[in-house]
């Protein structure tokens, strides 16, 4: 890691979240249809899925290969959540959650690997994925329900006295879900990676560069464990929202 | 010493939101200690139970995460 004449690092920990369009100079603008390491990123993790799904599983054999385990025991795992989580009745919502955990998985495992690009890092990417699980389960929850889904805020355990107060927060927490959920994942990956790269810039004093490089070992072993479970976390939360839209009576 | 002392309670106050973050800690590290207690007492319930224990670590974790979000913003945004 190179040093300028300041004796400051050359990069800053941030450096790597910076979006870039592939093609052209190195300043253009980047329009909502302009290729970045964004989309590249994101293309591979869709890539990466086919290729496991579609490829992985074509043999259909009974004693399966490893790609088709993987496969299977992926669709086995997301099939039980939404089952234990959800109820019989969710099931028919399992492509949806099985494609968001895949998608989310991909792109954070895809990220692990050395210079390349973090596309769940974005609040932008994550966004997107919450609000669409918002406005999913807010719809279907009216379809189901009709305006018996706002029972969901109307906690008729509690005595009727603090009613009124606890649908007030019930209300607000409601609405803040997108933001938790989105956010909750860009962080953990955005803060997991800038921590990677700041044990490497303290790797460049000599007297530190040995605990430093262990470090990095470290921290690299708990982001792949944070990829995973926060994969999951994503995925059992849209769960859980959607098990409040159809069963909305506390 | 340069910048202005708009900069500076920026500064100051994204680290003191940081503050939420250890306190979301405690949070998550509660959960998991009581779920770990709770699972020694009756190991062949745990298995059943893992998932509510992401569930609570999750919204434990969210109100860390806000504070993190008003760190970003101060350091940012603002």
């Amino acid at each position: 890691m190179a040093t300028d004449e300041s004796g400051k690092l050359e990069f800053h920990p941030m450096d790597q979240f910076i979006v870039k369009p592939l093609f052209g100079e190195a300043g253009d603008p980047v329009h909502f249809y302009t290729i970045t390491n964004v989309t590249l990123w994101m293309a591979l993790a869709i890539g990466a899925i086919t290729l496991l799904l579609v490829v992985g599983t074509r043999g259909r054999a009974i004693i399966p290969t490893r790609a088709q385990s993987i496969a299977e025991l992926a669709y086995g795992f997301v099939y039980k959540m939404v089952e234990d989580v959800v109820g019989k009745d969710g099931l028919k919502y399992f492509p949806y959650i099985f494609t968001l955990f895949l998608f989310i998985i991909f792109a954070n495992f895809l990220g692990l690997i050395p210079m390349s690009f973090t596309t769940t890092s974005h609040i932008a990417v994550t966004a997107i994925m919450a609000f669409a699980v918002f406005f999913t389960v807010t719809i279907i929850g009216f379809v189901k329900n009709g305006a018996g889904f706002l029972s969901l805020f109307w906690v008729s355990s509690a005595p009727l006295a603090l009613r009124p107060i606890l649908a007030i927060i019930e209300v607000i927490s409601y609405f803040v879900r997108p933001v938790s959920h989105s956010i909750r994942l860009a962080g953990n990956m955005m803060a997991g990676h800038a921590v990677l790269k700041v044990f490497a810039g303290f790797a460049q004093v000599g007297a530190v560069a040995p605990i430093a490089i262990l470090g990095v070992v470290a921290i690299y072993g708990l982001e792949v464990l944070v990829s995973a479970i926060q994969a999951y976390v994503f995925t059992i939360l849209t769960c859980v929202y959607l098990k409040d839209a159809l069963h909305p009576h506390h | 010493m340069e910048g202005d002392i708009a900069q500076l309670g920026q500064f100051i106050g994204a680290g003191l939101a940081a503050i939420g973050s250890g306190a979301a800690a405690i949070g998550v590290g509660h959960v998991a200690g009581n779920f770990l207690a709770g699972a020694l007492r009756n190991p062949s319930a745990a298995a059943g139970q893992t998932a509510t224990l992401f569930i609570g670590i999750a919204f434990a974790e969210a109100l860390g995460i806000f504070a993190f979000l008003v760190a970003l913003l101060l350091m940012f945004a603002v």
